[in-house]
Protein backbone atom coordinates (compact mmCIF):
# COMPACT_ATOMS: atom_id res chain seq x y z
CA UNK A 1 0.00 0.00 0.00
CA UNK A 2 1.53 3.29 -1.05
CA UNK A 3 1.45 6.22 1.33
CA UNK A 4 -0.75 8.84 -0.24
CA UNK A 5 -2.30 11.85 1.44
CA UNK A 6 -5.48 9.80 1.94
CA UNK A 7 -3.81 7.05 3.96
CA UNK A 8 -1.96 9.71 5.96
CA UNK A 9 -5.26 11.37 6.91
CA UNK A 10 -6.81 7.98 7.67
CA UNK A 11 -4.03 7.13 10.11
CA UNK A 12 -4.39 10.60 11.62
CA UNK A 13 -8.08 9.99 12.33
CA UNK A 14 -7.36 6.49 13.68
CA UNK A 15 -4.64 7.80 16.00
CA UNK A 16 -6.85 10.69 17.14
CA UNK A 17 -9.71 8.30 17.96
CA UNK A 18 -7.61 5.80 19.89
CA UNK A 19 -5.45 8.32 21.76
CA UNK A 20 -8.43 10.38 22.94
CA UNK A 21 -10.33 7.21 23.93
CA UNK A 22 -7.30 6.27 26.03
CA UNK A 23 -7.51 9.68 27.72
CA UNK A 24 -11.25 9.16 28.34
CA UNK A 25 -10.65 5.96 30.30
CA UNK A 26 -7.58 7.07 32.26
CA UNK A 27 -7.86 10.77 33.21
CA UNK A 28 -9.24 11.54 36.66
CA UNK A 29 -11.07 14.78 35.91
CA UNK A 30 -14.53 13.98 34.52
CA UNK A 31 -14.82 17.24 32.54
CA UNK A 32 -11.50 16.51 30.81
CA UNK A 33 -12.75 13.00 30.05
CA UNK A 34 -15.96 14.43 28.53
CA UNK A 35 -14.05 16.81 26.26
CA UNK A 36 -11.71 14.00 25.24
CA UNK A 37 -14.77 11.92 24.41
CA UNK A 38 -15.77 14.71 22.02
CA UNK A 39 -12.47 14.23 20.13
CA UNK A 40 -13.11 10.48 19.99
CA UNK A 41 -16.59 11.01 18.55
CA UNK A 42 -15.25 13.40 15.91
CA UNK A 43 -12.58 10.83 15.01
CA UNK A 44 -15.20 8.12 14.54
CA UNK A 45 -17.19 10.55 12.36
CA UNK A 46 -14.05 11.01 10.23
CA UNK A 47 -13.73 7.23 9.87
CA UNK A 48 -17.36 7.13 8.68
CA UNK A 49 -16.42 9.65 6.00
CA UNK A 50 -13.65 7.29 4.89
CA UNK A 51 -16.25 4.51 4.67
CA UNK A 52 -18.28 6.81 2.38
CA UNK A 53 -21.12 6.92 4.91
CA UNK A 54 -21.77 10.66 4.69
CA UNK A 55 -25.21 10.70 6.32
CA UNK A 56 -23.94 8.51 9.16
CA UNK A 57 -21.02 10.89 9.78
CA UNK A 58 -23.35 13.89 9.94
CA UNK A 59 -25.72 12.03 12.29
CA UNK A 60 -22.80 11.06 14.50
CA UNK A 61 -21.68 14.68 14.88
CA UNK A 62 -25.18 16.06 15.44
CA UNK A 63 -26.52 13.41 17.82
CA UNK A 64 -23.39 12.50 19.77
CA UNK A 65 -21.48 15.76 19.94
CA UNK A 66 -24.54 18.00 19.91
CA UNK A 67 -26.80 15.88 22.08
CA UNK A 68 -25.31 13.11 24.19
CA UNK A 69 -22.13 14.99 25.10
CA UNK A 70 -24.09 18.06 26.26
CA UNK A 71 -26.29 15.71 28.29
CA UNK A 72 -23.19 14.15 29.91
CA UNK A 73 -21.79 17.59 30.77
CA UNK A 74 -25.15 18.57 32.32
CA UNK A 75 -25.03 15.36 34.34
CA UNK A 76 -21.53 16.20 35.57
CA UNK A 77 -22.60 19.72 36.54
CA UNK A 78 -25.72 18.64 38.39
CA UNK A 79 -24.27 15.74 40.35
CA UNK A 80 -20.81 16.72 41.54
CA UNK A 81 -19.93 20.01 43.15
CA UNK A 82 -16.30 18.96 42.90
CA UNK A 83 -15.28 17.81 39.43
CA UNK A 84 -12.19 15.95 40.60
CA UNK A 85 -12.51 12.42 41.76
CA UNK A 86 -10.79 12.00 45.13
CA UNK A 87 -7.06 11.90 44.48
CA UNK A 88 -5.94 10.41 47.77
CA UNK A 89 -3.87 7.26 47.81
CA UNK A 90 -5.63 4.44 46.04
CA UNK A 91 -7.04 1.80 48.31
CA UNK A 92 -5.98 -1.81 48.02
CA UNK A 93 -9.32 -2.84 46.52
CA UNK A 94 -9.17 -0.03 43.97
CA UNK A 95 -5.73 -1.07 42.75
CA UNK A 96 -6.87 -4.67 42.55
CA UNK A 97 -9.89 -3.60 40.51
CA UNK A 98 -7.73 -1.69 38.04
CA UNK A 99 -5.33 -4.64 37.73
CA UNK A 100 -8.17 -7.12 37.20
CA UNK A 101 -9.94 -4.84 34.71
CA UNK A 102 -6.70 -4.33 32.81
CA UNK A 103 -6.02 -8.06 32.58
CA UNK A 104 -9.57 -8.83 31.45
CA UNK A 105 -9.57 -6.08 28.80
CA UNK A 106 -6.10 -7.02 27.52
CA UNK A 107 -7.19 -10.65 27.18
CA UNK A 108 -10.31 -9.51 25.34
CA UNK A 109 -8.22 -7.34 23.01
CA UNK A 110 -5.86 -10.23 22.25
CA UNK A 111 -8.85 -12.48 21.50
CA UNK A 112 -10.44 -9.92 19.17
CA UNK A 113 -7.18 -9.22 17.34
CA UNK A 114 -6.57 -12.95 16.84
CA UNK A 115 -10.05 -13.39 15.41
CA UNK A 116 -9.64 -10.35 13.13
CA UNK A 117 -6.24 -11.52 11.86
CA UNK A 118 -7.27 -15.13 11.23
CA UNK A 119 -10.77 -15.01 9.74
CA UNK A 120 -10.31 -15.96 6.06
CA UNK A 121 -13.41 -14.14 4.79
CA UNK A 122 -12.16 -10.78 6.13
CA UNK A 123 -8.75 -10.89 4.48
CA UNK A 124 -7.68 -8.84 1.49
CA UNK A 125 -10.79 -6.69 1.33
CA UNK A 126 -9.32 -3.41 0.15
CA UNK A 127 -11.04 -0.10 -0.40
CA UNK A 128 -10.57 0.42 -4.13
CA UNK A 129 -11.31 4.11 -3.80
CA UNK A 130 -14.28 4.23 -6.16
CA UNK A 131 -16.59 7.08 -5.25
CA UNK A 132 -20.11 6.04 -4.37
CA UNK A 133 -23.14 8.31 -4.78
CA UNK A 134 -24.36 10.12 -1.63
CA UNK A 135 -26.30 7.84 0.67
CA UNK A 136 -28.90 10.25 2.08
CA UNK A 137 -31.54 9.69 -0.59
CA UNK A 138 -31.29 5.91 -0.46
CA UNK A 139 -31.40 5.90 3.35
CA UNK A 140 -34.57 8.01 3.30
CA UNK A 141 -36.07 5.69 0.69
CA UNK A 142 -35.25 2.56 2.72
CA UNK A 143 -36.46 3.98 6.04
CA UNK A 144 -39.70 5.61 4.90
CA UNK A 145 -40.67 3.43 1.96
CA UNK A 146 -38.74 0.21 2.21
CA UNK A 147 -37.70 -2.68 4.35
CA UNK A 148 -36.81 -0.54 7.39
CA UNK A 149 -40.21 1.12 7.83
CA UNK A 150 -41.27 -1.08 10.76
CA UNK A 151 -38.00 -0.66 12.77
CA UNK A 152 -38.24 3.09 12.14
CA UNK A 153 -41.72 3.26 13.65
CA UNK A 154 -40.74 1.04 16.58
CA UNK A 155 -37.70 3.21 17.29
CA UNK A 156 -39.84 6.35 17.26
CA UNK A 157 -42.14 4.83 19.88
CA UNK A 158 -39.06 3.80 21.89
CA UNK A 159 -37.76 7.37 21.80
CA UNK A 160 -41.11 8.64 23.08
CA UNK A 161 -41.05 6.07 25.90
CA UNK A 162 -37.46 7.01 26.83
CA UNK A 163 -38.39 10.72 26.81
CA UNK A 164 -41.39 10.29 29.11
CA UNK A 165 -39.51 7.82 31.32
CA UNK A 166 -36.51 10.10 31.73
CA UNK A 167 -38.72 13.07 32.62
CA UNK A 168 -40.67 10.95 35.11
CA UNK A 169 -37.61 9.46 36.82
CA UNK A 170 -35.67 12.70 37.17
CA UNK A 171 -38.50 15.01 38.34
CA UNK A 172 -38.67 16.16 41.92
CA UNK A 173 -40.92 14.25 44.28
CA UNK A 174 -44.39 15.74 44.39
CA UNK A 175 -45.57 16.31 47.95
CA UNK A 176 -49.33 16.03 48.25
CA UNK B 1 -7.37 0.82 3.78
CA UNK B 2 -8.60 -2.70 4.36
CA UNK B 3 -11.49 -4.01 6.39
CA UNK B 4 -9.05 -5.16 9.06
CA UNK B 5 -7.87 -1.59 9.72
CA UNK B 6 -11.38 -0.60 10.76
CA UNK B 7 -11.90 -3.80 12.75
CA UNK B 8 -8.69 -3.24 14.73
CA UNK B 9 -9.65 0.37 15.56
CA UNK B 10 -13.09 -0.83 16.60
CA UNK B 11 -11.64 -3.64 18.74
CA UNK B 12 -9.38 -1.16 20.57
CA UNK B 13 -12.31 1.21 21.21
CA UNK B 14 -14.40 -1.71 22.50
CA UNK B 15 -11.66 -2.87 24.86
CA UNK B 16 -11.11 0.64 26.24
CA UNK B 17 -14.86 0.92 26.85
CA UNK B 18 -14.89 -2.41 28.71
CA UNK B 19 -11.91 -1.23 30.78
CA UNK B 20 -13.73 1.99 31.71
CA UNK B 21 -16.88 0.09 32.70
CA UNK B 22 -14.87 -2.36 34.84
CA UNK B 23 -12.61 0.10 36.66
CA UNK B 24 -14.31 3.51 36.93
CA UNK B 25 -15.78 4.55 40.26
CA UNK B 26 -18.13 7.20 38.90
CA UNK B 27 -21.40 6.47 37.12
CA UNK B 28 -20.86 9.17 34.49
CA UNK B 29 -17.44 7.75 33.59
CA UNK B 30 -19.11 4.36 33.20
CA UNK B 31 -21.61 5.98 30.82
CA UNK B 32 -18.69 7.30 28.76
CA UNK B 33 -17.30 3.75 28.57
CA UNK B 34 -20.67 2.47 27.35
CA UNK B 35 -20.70 5.19 24.67
CA UNK B 36 -17.26 4.03 23.49
CA UNK B 37 -18.55 0.44 23.21
CA UNK B 38 -21.62 1.55 21.23
CA UNK B 39 -19.42 3.62 18.91
CA UNK B 40 -17.20 0.62 18.20
CA UNK B 41 -20.29 -1.44 17.32
CA UNK B 42 -21.56 1.22 14.92
CA UNK B 43 -18.13 1.50 13.31
CA UNK B 44 -18.17 -2.27 12.75
CA UNK B 45 -21.61 -2.12 11.13
CA UNK B 46 -20.51 0.65 8.76
CA UNK B 47 -17.23 -1.13 7.90
CA UNK B 48 -18.89 -4.47 7.14
CA UNK B 49 -21.53 -2.66 5.09
CA UNK B 50 -18.78 -1.04 3.00
CA UNK B 51 -16.57 -4.09 2.46
CA UNK B 52 -18.73 -7.22 2.65
CA UNK B 53 -21.83 -6.20 0.68
CA UNK B 54 -22.31 -4.76 -2.82
CA UNK B 55 -21.89 -0.97 -2.84
CA UNK B 56 -25.57 -0.24 -3.44
CA UNK B 57 -26.56 -2.18 -0.29
CA UNK B 58 -26.38 0.22 2.67
CA UNK B 59 -28.47 -1.64 5.25
CA UNK B 60 -25.46 -1.78 7.61
CA UNK B 61 -25.36 2.00 7.73
CA UNK B 62 -29.07 2.12 8.57
CA UNK B 63 -28.52 -0.33 11.43
CA UNK B 64 -25.75 1.98 12.66
CA UNK B 65 -28.17 4.94 12.58
CA UNK B 66 -30.64 2.93 14.66
CA UNK B 67 -27.73 2.20 17.01
CA UNK B 68 -27.10 5.93 17.42
CA UNK B 69 -30.80 6.47 18.21
CA UNK B 70 -30.70 3.72 20.84
CA UNK B 71 -27.54 5.23 22.35
CA UNK B 72 -29.30 8.60 22.66
CA UNK B 73 -32.31 7.05 24.39
CA UNK B 74 -30.02 5.05 26.67
CA UNK B 75 -28.00 8.12 27.65
CA UNK B 76 -31.16 10.10 28.49
CA UNK B 77 -32.56 7.37 30.76
CA UNK B 78 -29.13 6.67 32.31
CA UNK B 79 -28.66 10.32 33.28
CA UNK B 80 -32.22 10.54 34.63
CA UNK B 81 -31.48 7.54 36.87
CA UNK B 82 -28.18 9.13 37.94
CA UNK B 83 -29.99 12.35 38.93
CA UNK B 84 -32.55 10.38 40.94
CA UNK B 85 -29.78 8.39 42.67
CA UNK B 86 -27.86 11.57 43.44
CA UNK B 87 -30.93 13.13 45.02
CA UNK B 88 -31.49 10.00 47.12
CA UNK B 89 -27.92 9.13 48.17
CA UNK B 90 -25.95 12.35 47.64
CA UNK B 91 -23.38 10.43 45.61
CA UNK B 92 -23.07 8.70 42.24
CA UNK B 93 -20.36 6.23 43.20
CA UNK B 94 -21.89 2.87 42.31
CA UNK B 95 -20.48 1.04 45.34
CA UNK B 96 -22.19 3.44 47.77
CA UNK B 97 -25.61 2.63 46.36
CA UNK B 98 -26.29 -0.64 48.14
CA UNK B 99 -29.90 -0.60 49.35
CA UNK B 100 -30.55 -3.98 47.75
CA UNK B 101 -27.44 -5.58 49.28
CA UNK B 102 -28.43 -8.37 51.66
Amino acid sequence: MEFTLKTFIFYGFALMTIASALVVVTVRNIVHAAFSLMVTLFGVAGLYVFLQADFLAATQVIVYVGGILVLILFGVMMTSGHFEMPTHVKSHAERGQILLGGVVSLALLMLLLTVIANTPAWKNLTDDGTELPPTTERIGELILNGQFLLPFEVVSVLLLVALIGAALISRKEVRD
Amino acid sequence: MTLQHYLVISAILFTLGIFAVLTRRNAISILMGIELILNSCNLNFAAFSRFMTPPEDISGQIIAIFGIVLAAAEAAVFLAIILAIYREFGSIRPNEVDTLRG
